[in-house]
């Protein structure tokens, strides 16, 4: 029928027949969802938790084998805590300060992150995709058995789209032959080489990094045991690798990754033997059993849009970046969390079709700010011209000896969350004095509240978040529900820190993806209408 | 806004300019440009000013 693209881990949704498959006529849905890896599912749980009807087609039985992305920032983590799945990947993950940046060899200098405390989840989380994957089915079946109108269907091939003004005709091939599905919206999450994009000709620019890394995931033996921290050497001496990445993850599983250039042959490098002299070179007489290994390549391209009419593309397939810093995976949830509630409201006739543009808008913005701070990372990594290479050298000479220099030295800017600077749902900034790391735009800071965390109390909805500060329980914007969510920021110095001005109150009003849509230092409802219009594209 | 100080501002001009040769006598042309660039890094980092440094690049790449 159709062969498996690449193995998998777990099995975890088999191909089941459809009722849908035996009817005469093609079954329309509210919204579809193409591609069941992490992006595919965490849309279908953010709908889903609306009640929104949604039905996911995916080309295979379950997960990927392979580790693939490990590193898991912190708004990644609150988008899946807000999804309900956080917390199994925190108690799993490896969570790691310190990393370490050697040249040649000498140890050039060392760097903590610094946890500031008072947050739910670290900045970051090591753990191997199929166990991201596998709490976010989990939490799907989960929903399911609650009642959530989720559907996931295994070894569901998308051959053909045709968009037909206000809906899509899918082709779809199954073992049991091929059926069309209808769909109001399509979310197309179906990975970087996304056959969706192809299918609607869409363009996808940008630069090809001429540079190969060879992954390999290694568990030792005996009592060997390296520190939890992350070691990254430019220029190796034992030469197997331009740069090299030494990462933790679970299960005591070790990432080796090793720069080894453009022209290689995969197959010879991915030979056991190989890859073992390369380790070898690396771990002197260290004894370890290989896990699993790839060689990847990549690109910094995106869409120019990642909206075509009832088309939205999300995560891989609208953008993809270099793995340095952490931005893939990271940012496709970011695209989930922003998709999910515009999506809501439109299909709820809340908000016009107009706020689905601002999707692309936004993301566009979080897919450059991306792009560019992994193209910088991969110039610095994998210099292009022999002056770059001078200069990087210049860098990592000095950072030994010289503080300035440390900062100039760039083996990935780790993920911070995107903040809509300037862009058209931003609200008014009212709030004299406020903080800049919550003002418009910029996804909610969590902190301690009574004995549980803010951004548990944020999300899904609307929200006035008041501290200190009088306003009604529960507003109705024009049909849209604004529920109050009261705090004090006395005896809470983290909360008075991060939310509070130079008065004592503050008023901010949030939309469902726990972004600040305005901020005043107290409640005025015109105001607060006002934003709330204009965040909903109903201004 | 400080701007790019274009006036003569080396004491003894000679001096510093055979300093500066000296530094890459008996050098290989590699070693030479990896002094150059930590040169330059250095000196960059020093002034620290962007819109100086901006226009120092500008008057450097026409030149």
């Amino acid at each position: 029928m159709f062969d498996d693209r690449y193995t998998l881990a777990n099995k975890i949704y088999p191909y089941e027949k459809s009722p849908d498959q035996d009817l005469p006529d093609a079954v329309r849905h509210p919204v579809v969802i193409v591609g069941g890896g992490p992006i595919g599912v965490a849309t279908a749980l953010d709908l889903g938790q609306q009640g929104i009807p949604v039905l996911v087609l995916d080309d295979h039985e379950g997960i990927g084998m392979g580790s693939r992305a490990i590193c898991f920032a912190k708004r990644c983590l609150e988008i899946a805590d807000r999804y309900g799945c956080g917390e199994p990947m925190l108690d799993k993950g490896v969570v790691w300060n310190l990393g370490k940046v050697f040249h040649r060899d000498d140890k050039v200098f060392e760097f903590n992150l610094l946890p500031e405390q008072g947050h739910k989840y670290p900045a970051f989380i090591n753990l191997q995709q199929p166990y991201f994957e596998e709490y976010m089915i989990d939490r799907l079946r989960h929903l399911q058995a609650e009642g959530a109108p989720i559907q996931l269907r295994g070894k569901n091939r998308v051959d053909a789209v045709a968009v037909k003004g206000d809906h899509v005709v899918l082709d779809v091939m199954t073992p049991d032959g091929a059926y069309q599905v209808e769909a109001d919206w399509l979310v197309a999450c179906d990975g970087a080489s996304s056959p969706l994009r192809d299918m609607l000709g869409q363009d996808f620019t940008g630069k090809v990094f001429e540079d190969s890394f060879l992954i390999a995931d290694i568990r030792l033996k005996g009592d060997v045991s390296f520190p939890t921290e992350r070691w990254f050497w430019f220029e190796p001496s034992h030469g197997e690798g331009a740069s090299m990445l030494l990462h933790k993850q679970p299960d005591d599983v070790w990432r080796v990754d090793f720069q080894i250039g453009w022209d290689v042959d995969r197959k010879h490098e991915l030979k056991e033997k190989n890859i073992r002299r390369r380790l070898d070179a690396f771990l002197g007489g260290v004894e370890y059993d290989m896990v699993w290994s790839s060689i990847y390549t990549f690109q910094c391209k995106r869409m120019d849009s990642f909206r075509h009419g009832p088309v939205f593309f999300a995560g891989d397939a609208a953008h993809q970046v270099s793995p340095f810093g952490a931005r893939g995976a990271n940012s496709g949830m970011q695209d989930v969390d922003n998709l999910g509630w515009k999506l809501g409201l439109v299909i709820k006739g809340q908000a016009p079709d107009a706020l689905l543009d601002s999707y692309s808008v936004e993301r566009v913005h979080g897919a450059d700010e991306n792009i560019l701070n992994s193209t910088r990372s991969t110039d610095f990594i994998t210099p292009k011209s022999e002056i770059s290479k001078i200069f990087r050298d210049a860098v990592l000479t000095l950072a030994g000896k010289a503080r300035f220099a440390r900062p100039l030295v760039n083996s990935g800017r780790l993920s911070v969350p995107c903040v809509y600077d300037g862009l058209p749902l931003n609200g008014p900034d009212r709030l004299t004095g406020g903080p800049a790391r919550t003002r418009v735009g910029a996804p909610m800071v969590d902190a301690p509240v009574d004995g549980a965390w803010l951004l548990e109390k944020l999300g899904g909805e609307f929200q006035l978040l008041t501290i200190d500060a009088d306003a009604p329980e529960l507003l109705d914007v024009d049909g849209i529900p604004v529920r109050r969510v009261a705090l004090s920021a006395v005896g809470n110095p983290e909360l008075a820190d991060r939310y509070l001005g130079d008065g004592p109150s503050a008023v901010y009003l949030m939309r469902p993806d726990q972004h600040v849509a305005a901020r005043w230092d107290h409640y005025d409802p015109a105001a607060v209408r006002a934003a709330l219009n204009t965040a909903t594209a109903r201004a | 806004m400080t701007s790019l100080n274009m006036d003569p501002n080396i004491a003894q001009p000679d001096d510093f300019y055979a300093r500066l040769l000296a530094a890459h006598e008996g050098k290989s042309k590699a070693e030479s440009d990896a002094i150059n660039a930590r040169l330059i890094l250095i000196l960059a980092n020093h002034i620290g000013d962007t819109p100086v440094l901006l226009e120092a690049l500008d008057l450097a790449a026409e030149a």
